[in-house]
């Protein structure tokens, strides 16, 4: 049979990896026909919703439902009280901690779940909440982490023992009852003896703000538990279904296979969708109860209040280095406010996720880091915001420390960059914390980013505009951002992540139809991140079938392979290997397949494109459909039918995507009002498996970086009261907001992921953070300025420009 | 962000409103857009148990430019101030606020006459309209009155209409001059941190009248007579403009919230005044 199409057609067709093609989401998305939680609507469904605490640290002395349970339309009232007898009125945290689900006597943040009202619908719910009366004794409130490690209060009665000790915590002593873990990582006596004796040292002290990932979407869940056959469904906003079915299998007692997890199109994660919520264990318990389905949905004020926040990290440094400007040693303390409960979601051994990357980009040969947690009366979480486990906050810090540096050594901020960074020919790079970078090329893309800026242009109109600042002739500053980052993600492996227990692995199924089509199961479940069609670009290159003939199918637990889950940057590193593993299962038994049909030896054909060729004869061949019909409808001896296969990937290392961003700010010093004249931001995330998806990730994680480093922050009042509740407060930037980005890349495959692949959803928010907020930063650096701390909002800029007399 | 349950009326005529009003007193309110009332019933911080929607109540949606006069329905909304062209040409700063209200969904259902009766501090008609010297013209059982724009407000949610009375009508003088909306915010749907309203004549060199007006910088707007008064007979010079920004700091009576401390809102108020007096000056 003549070849009528060119290879390159053939490859075109497939649209796999380096296809810019289009999201198969969008149909459905851009029509209103997506399938959200909310949209979810069974026979009978109940709602129930939260009596929450007013009050950030009280007593409950008691709580009166009898009026509430007059409302019309209330059926039930749940308290800590009914939920006891099931073992269920605390359950685990992710982080070796437990949470109230329902006060036990006690509230420790504002917004706790009290009481849930069950009801017909969530009118009536609203009214039963308003009736619920709750006797609450005032206790005092503790916001600040390092009062709460001097206080007497003790806000977890339940962590100290009857004679007063401190029992151990889950990750070791703690030296006060507010206190929850030490965590250490590196050389503390070596450090400090290199940083002693160093020609020069900086030392600053920054608060990374309190901030929410505010999807879009809140969480929420629908609980079916069918008495008859003992099944409990649960839909809900999980980042990690089958995670969420183990855990609910073990909290609960009920059998894992009897209980089926449904993630649906979900409307944004960004971490806030990994923990394991009271929402969730109050709405299953109250279908036990009702034998209804029971829908629990946030509000935006429940969700910006009371589920997963992220950062609050205090964190102290030192940074030394030669006189010339060659790094030579790095401290760093963290006083981590985890809130009132400690519902961290990082692998059970890094109880501050991955902070130990704070060396960032650079050779630094000693360095030493410890983070001490602590619980406060604010919400718990403490969730990867866009990163993997806490490398935005380790980003910033070691972002600002070589900032401050450059200004202590009088130096250029690039130039000192350039002469610390991690060089080539050292990868695989093993760094003083103990991570082991798989693979990088910082200088050129460093050197590719200033030239496409005019990096030394910038910096000579920046200090045009200075002495025109001086002369009286304007008064607007402007700031030059770097940043040059280095995320780790793509947890496991297994050997060193797991969280509860669960090794975070992940896993792809794949089953070719007879025809030449395919569907591929996976254990991630995309929030917007267009798995559906990424994963079918990668199984298209690899298996040789059109995308467009493959069918992605993620999120329900009792159709997709057991997998951890989306977060952390890990489904393309993690996931996405199986899925070419997977395929390359495929294509073995294709290529035995193929061997028979064209009656060679199997190591007579070869793979190409769509296609299995005899070797030395391009002519001879069998397409990739031709296969998948053969596999099912014809004998082949020793061979058996079907063409399917399972991958389940424990990744050897984590892949270390990397990029060089550069902001260009002009600040109104008199309102404090920043203007981004420019964004540009190159990203190196190894393999690039969609272009067109990598720059939308790139816009979508530039914007929430936008939004914490100008003005994006839970903040609290002395007494504990958010006072970001609602989306007034709370900087969610729209289009107006937003710049524009100029987007570029580089690319270093991952040596040790199957397709090269690093990951790219969360790089853009690690690295502009720092970026914008340098760009404040170097602002009023000819002025006097070595640190200020986000969130760079008009009055703190003001006040900035206030405190270096710029002001009349 | 459910909010108590509620009567909802949609009365054909203003008898109709009138008479639910005189039934239910002040446990009924009437509503325009419902852009400041219903997150306020939502979140539980406005009871009212009788809602009269006014949508269906003929003869408030109108704009009518005449030669001294324009007169402007209770019911017309941010968007349709800013489509008309002959309003943007006969009084160009409401189409210059009204673009720096909320966003254009906000502004397809927000009303004129619901952000000035509302009394919210942080609408901006209020001000300018106290700028535009306007009079609203409120009806009630006993036939209609006007209350001057800069006698309206009393304070936060407190003015001189009375439960009773529905505002119907905003009547302004034909603003002559150059002008100026000058608003601070921090994004998108804000409330100002500060926000000046300025119209300004001039003969010759000299500014020969002005009126100013301050957004968001106290519990109501400030119609600031001895900011006007410091430039009125000046060149609107560096000193006649620092003047200004002084009279008006006397004024006004800001306080601390999420958009910044005191002195920061005051330090920014003057800024913003100035360059709305500078930019109106440059139009007059």
């Amino acid at each position: 049979m003549k070849d009528e199409i060119t290879r390159e057609e053939r490859v075109d067709n497939l649209k796999g990896m380096g296809c810019s093609r289009k999201r198969v989401e969008d149909a459905r998305f851009t029509q209103g026909k997506g399938n959200y939680v909310d949209d979810i609507k069974l026979d009978g469904m109940l709602f129930g919703d939260f009596v929450r605490s007013p009050y950030a640290h009280a007593r409950i002395k008691n709580i009166d439902t009898s009026a509430a349970l007059e409302v019309p339309g209330v059926l039930a009232v749940l308290t800590a009280a009914d939920l006891e007898p099931l073992g269920l009125h605390w359950m685990p945290t992710l982080a070796g901690d437990k949470q109230m689900v329902l006060a036990d006597g006690k509230v420790l943040f504002q917004g706790q779940e009290v009481a849930f009202v069950v009801a017909e619908d969530r009118f009536a719910a609203a009214d039963g909440i308003e009736a619920v009366v709750v006797d609450y004794e005032e206790l005092p409130v503790i916001v600040d982490p390092f009062k709460a490690l001097q206080s007497d209060v003790v806000l977890r009665e339940d962590l100290v023992a009857e004679d007063g000790t401190i029992p151990d915590g889950a990750h070791g002593p703690r030296k006060h009852p507010n206190h929850i873990f030490t965590w250490e990582a590196g050389d503390k006596a070596p450090t400090e003896e290199v940083i002693a004796n160093a020609d020069v040292v900086a030392e600053e002290s920054m608060y990374y703000h309190r901030t929410h990932p505010c999807p879009l979407e809140t969480c929420g869940c629908v609980a079916s538990m069918d008495k008859v056959n003992g099944k409990l469904t649960l839909w809900g906003t999980f980042q990690a279904p089958h995670a969420i079915r183990t855990i609910v299998s073990l909290i609960s007692g009920i059998e894992e296979h009897n209980i089926r997890v449904i993630s649906p199109d979900i409307g944004g994660g960004f971490g806030n969708k990994v923990g394991a919520y009271p929402g969730y264990v109050c709405s299953v318990v109250a279908s036990i109860v009702t034998g209804k389905p029971v829908k629990w949905v946030e509000d935006r004020m429940d969700n910006l209040m009371t589920t997963a926040f992220a950062r609050d990290y205090w964190m102290k440094g030192k940074i030394s280095a030669t006189k010339d400007g060659k790094i030579t040693g790095l401290q760093c303390h963290v006083t981590a406010d985890h809130g009132g409960f400690d519902a961290c979601a990082d692998p059970t051994k890094f109880p501050a996720g991955f902070m130990n990357i704070c060396t960032g980009s650079y050779d630094i040969p000693t360095a030493y880091l410890e983070v001490d947690g602590v619980y406060t009366n604010k919400a718990p979480g403490g969730v990867s915001y866009r990163c993997s486990f806490r490398v935005t906050e380790a980003v910033y810090f070691i972002e600002r420390m070589v900032e401050v540096l450059a200004i202590k050594l009088n130096m250029d901020a690039a130039e000192l960059r350039r002469i610390n960074f991690i060089k080539k020919e050292q990868f695989p790079y093993t760094a003083a914390l103990g991570w082991e970078y798989d693979s990088g090329d910082y200088h050129t893309a460093w050197d590719k980013a200033l030239k496409a800026v005019d990096y030394d242009g910038l910096r000579k109109e920046q200090a045009e505009r200075v002495a025109a600042f001086k002369r009286g002739e304007t008064r607007k500053l402007m700031g030059i951002g770097l940043s040059f980052f280095t995320e780790i993600v793509g947890a496991g492996p297994v050997k060193n992540c797991d969280i509860l227990g669960l090794g975070m692995f992940d896993s792809c199924e794949i089953r070719i139809h007879p025809t030449g089509s395919a569907i591929a199961r996976l254990g991630t479940i995309s929030q917007g991140q267009g798995h559906a069609t990424t994963f079918a670009q990668i199984l298209a290159s690899e298996i040789g079938l059109p995308a467009d003939s493959i069918t992605i199918e993620e999120g329900d637990t009792d159709t997709a392979p057991y997998g951890l889950g989306t977060y952390g940057s890990r489904s393309t590193p993690v996931a996405g290997a199986a899925t070419a593993m997977a395929g390359r299962k495929i294509r073995a038994k294709a290529q035995m397949i193929a061997a028979y049909l064209l009656e060679v030896h199997d190591n007579d054909v070869e793979f190409d494109v769509d296609r299995f060729a005899v070797k030395g004869a391009p002519e001879k061949f069998k397409t990739m459909k031709e296969i998948a019909f053969a596999a099912y409808n014809q004998a082949i001896p020793g061979i058996e039918p079907g063409l399917e296969a399972v991958s389940y990937y424990d990744p050897p290392n984590m892949t270390y995507p990397f990029g060089a961003y550069v902001c260009v700010m002009d600040i109104d010093v008199d309102t404090g009002v920043p203007e981004i004249r420019r964004f540009y931001a190159l990203d190196d995330c190894g393999t690039r498996i969609n272009p067109m998806i990598i720059e939308g990730q790139v816009h979508g994680g530039l914007t929430e970086a936008l939004a914490v480093a100008l003005g994006q922050e839970i903040a609290y009042d002395d007494m504990g009261n958010c006072k970001t509740g609602t989306l007034m407060d709370f900087f969610l930037p729209t289009a107006w907001e937003v710049p524009n980005y100029e987007t570029d890349f580089t690319v270093t495959p991952s040596p040790h992921h199957p397709i090269g692949a690093k990951g790219v959803g969360e790089s853009p928010h690690v690295g502009g953070v720092p970026c914008f907020s340098n760009a404040v930063q170097d602002a009023f650096r000819p002025f006097g300025n070595t640190h200020t701390n986000m969130p760079h909002d008009h009055w703190r800029i003001w006040k900035t420009a206030n405190e270096l007399g710029l002001h009349d | 962000m459910i909010p108590a349950a509620f009567e909802y009326y949609r009365p054909q005529d203003m008898a109709g409103v009138l008479a639910i009003l005189e039934e239910h007193g002040d446990d009924a309110r009437v509503m325009a857009g419902g852009h400041s009332l219903i997150p306020m019933m939502k979140l539980r911080m406005a009871d009212v148990p009788h809602l009269i929607d006014l949508q269906d109540v003929g003869g408030m949606s109108d704009i009518d430019v005449g030669t001294d006069s324009i007169t402007i329905g209770a019911l017309v909304t941010q968007s349709d101030i800013i489509d008309h062209a002959g309003l943007a040409a006969a009084a160009p700063i409401l189409r210059e606020a009204a673009l720096q209200i909320a966003d254009p969904q906000v502004r397809y259902m927000g009303t004129v006459g619901g952000n000035v009766a509302n009394g919210d501090p942080g609408n901006d008609m209020p001000g300018l309209m106290q700028c535009l010297d306007a009079t609203f013209t409120v009806v009630g059982a006993d036939g209609t009155r006007d209350i001057p724009a800069r006698e309206f407000y009393e304070a936060a949610y407190m003015t001189a209409r009375e439960d009773d009375e529905v505002l119907t009508t905003v009547t302004i003088p034909t603003p002559k001059g150059g002008w100026a909306y000058e608003k601070q915010k921090r994004k998108i749907g804000d409330y100002a941190t500060a926000a000046a309203a300025v119209q300004i004549t001039k003969d010759g060199d000299t500014c020969s009248s002005v009126s100013i007006a301050m957004t968001n910088l106290s519990d109501t707007p400030i119609y600031s007579e001895a900011a006007g008064a410091a430039l009125v007979s000046t060149t609107v010079d560096d000193a006649a403009l620092k003047a200004a920004m002084a009279a008006m700091l006397e004024d006004i009576d800001p306080t601390e919230d999420n958009r910044g401390p005191v002195a920061f809102k005051k330090h920014v108020a003057g800024v913003i005044l100035r360059r709305a007096i500078e930019r109106a000056w440059s139009r007059a």
